[in-house]
């Protein structure tokens, strides 16, 4: 459980993160969202102790970070796999932390076997790793310690194909046996397929939160009819915001029982009617961050 | 929303407690050797003083083969190495971004600091003893080479001013790199303070008579320099000199770097 209550950080007169609430729950997989240079980044250093909030605080598991005895066995956590010494080698950057958690040796053999590192590859240097065997790295370094809540930022960034899917089949398992996951993410469609709830931030603000079921119900409907004219003259007659989708079908905000009733009473034949996610989430996140985003309203 | 909370399901383990400060310092020492840099850095230590002990034995005149005459030549090497060992151990956790893995494992970054002190400390004091054995192993085969007598002229407290000098060398290293927590920043802090400070503060002593007086109690170098001179034991005014001018150049901007480390963002 990770408990973010009206975080906040200020550079001088800018304002990075602002007043930032959510709880990440166990058994969930939370998706962090937004665009670069959103605070994402920061709002996740803040919850482990690593950039001291302005105003704000977070707990993760009922203590803050910095309270935690020993934080790596409670809490695995990776910000940037590239932030490691280049001239030192996987298997030593994993004894560092096998050793500073105080578990035994048998742990490394464990931890690259999981994250599916070669011996040979666990013995050359970081500077000599392609990012997805950074990625792999990092990842073995946050699960060493068996912790139950963790906090990824960007993890997928860097891994092919296969290797985005066996992270997200990782970090499924985690949640599924109770554990925390909260991982940051601006390639929509990962975050749609994994998380179970969504946060999603824009220029330090949240935009929008709550399960992911429920946010991409919000999307609205997609109607679609022979007369279309009539149609939109029907919905808008029930004061309902109406707008052509690029397509040639109707988009609203309305659900689509209401939607049917309306076409219904209208004596309209609808030819399709649907939730407004057939784009995915994507959709909803360029139009959530239109307003805020930095390269201004998506077409 | 469903939401219950599922409790997390593994085996059960002996309860969490933090690390022990003696484990840290045995990540730390870990942490100096085992990259390329490090490595070499601390074996440069040994090559060098090497070179340096057999420059003497080709080059110094048959009169000066003394054990002092050694020492006085690896003093360099060990006053230049030393300390940008103590300064990489803290900056490269910020130049590499290490501190990022570093600083979540251990949010407490005094006991870091501290860790890092003191296996730099403990490395400092192995490496100025195995500096001090390769002189004295050049002091005995010069001696067997060119035939000149046999002098051992550094005796043992004074070999042990040599190893307290090098030491203080090496935390003025540790402060700047705590202080600064950039490396290239902190080693040129520290050759100024090595190489251009003395300078200055002579020509202060010699065309100013008021700072005269003064300056064994504002120059650490100075006030340094007896340990070096292999002129029998120091006086309690000159030991007194040492530690308020370590306390003006050591401890108060190691004060102030700590509090800026324990402060400082890390990303």
């Amino acid at each position: 459980m990770i408990i973010v209550e009206r975080l906040t950080k200020k550079y001088g007169g800018f304002t990075a993160v602002d007043d930032v609430s959510f709880v990440a729950r166990p058994g969930r997989v939370t998706g962090f969202l937004g665009p670069n240079g959103a605070g994402k980044s920061t709002t996740m250093r803040m919850m482990v102790a690593l950039t001291a909030p302005t105003s704000g605080s977070a707990t993760v598991l009922g203590r803050r970070f910095a309270d935690l005895p020993n934080p790596g066995l409670e809490v695995g956590v990776l910000l940037d796999a590239s932030a490691q010494h280049a001239g030192r080698t996987g298997r030593e950057i994993l004894a560092i932390a096998q050793q500073t958690l105080g578990l035994p040796v048998a742990r490394l053999r464990e931890m690259t076997d999981l994250v599916s590192l070669t011996d040979a590859e666990a013995d050359r240097r970081v500077g000599n790793y392609s990012l997805g065997m950074r990625q792999r790295l990092g990842i073995a370094t946050a699960l060493i310690g068996d912790p139950e809540v963790l906090i990824l930022d960007e993890p997928a960034n860097g891994l092919d194909p296969a290797g985005i899917r066996w992270m997200r089949d990782l970090l499924r398992g985690h949640a599924d046996r109770g554990g925390t996951v909260l991982l940051s993410s601006h390639l929509l469609n990962e975050i749609e397929v994994i998380a179970d709830d969504i946060v999603m931030i824009g220029n330090g603000r949240i935009v929008s939160q709550g399960a992911k079921t429920d946010l991409l119900h919000a999307a609205g409907t997609v109607v679609r009819a022979e007369d279309l004219n009539a149609l939109d003259r029907a919905l808008a007659a029930w004061g309902l915001e109406v707008r052509p989708s690029e397509d040639g079908a109707l988009h609203t905000d309305a659900d689509a029982v209401l939607v049917g009733k309306v076409a219904l009473n209208a004596g309209i034949a609808l030819t399709e009617l649907r939730a407004a996610h057939g784009a995915g989430l994507e959709e909803m996140f360029l139009e959530l961050t239109a307003g805020t985003q930095r390269e201004g309203a998506a077409a | 929303m469903t939401t219950t909370a599922i409790p997390y399901v593994r085996p059960p383990r002996p309860a969490v407690h933090p690390a022990p400060l003696s484990r840290l310092i045995r990540v730390e020492r870990r942490k100096m050797f085992n990259t390329r840099s490090g490595f070499w850095l601390i074996a440069s230590i040994v090559i060098a003083t090497a070179l340096a002990t057999i420059a003497v034995i080709l080059f110094a005149p048959d009169s000066e083969l003394t054990y002092s005459t050694y020492i006085q030549a690896i003093r360099l090497p060990i006053a230049v190495i030393l300390p940008i060992i103590a300064i990489l151990s803290v900056t490269s956790e910020w130049s590499q971004r290490t501190g990022l893995t570093t600083f979540t494992l251990v949010p407490r970054r005094r006991r870091i600091i501290a860790a890092k002190a003191i296996s730099s400390v403990a490395i400092g004091v192995l490496a100025v003893l195995v500096a001090l054995a390769i002189g004295a192993l050049g002091n005995l085969a010069g001696a067997g080479i060119t035939g000149t007598p046999l002098v051992w002229n550094a005796s043992p407290l004074e070999c042990l001013h040599f190893v307290v000098g090098s030491i203080l060398n090496l935390m003025i290293g540790f402060m700047l790199g705590v202080l600064i927590r950039a490396s290239i920043g902190a080693v040129v802090a520290y050759f100024l303070y090595q190489f251009l400070l003395p300078g200055i503060l002579g020509l202060l002593a010699s065309s100013q008579n008021w700072f005269q007086d003064l300056q064994p109690w504002i120059d650490l170098q100075y006030a340094q320099s007896r340990l070096h001179l292999f002129d029998g034991p120091l006086t309690g005014e000159q030991w007194a000199n040492i530690a308020v001018t370590g306390a003006i150049w050591l401890l108060i901007p190691l004060t102030i770097g700590l509090r800026f480390v324990v402060r400082s963002e890390v990303k």
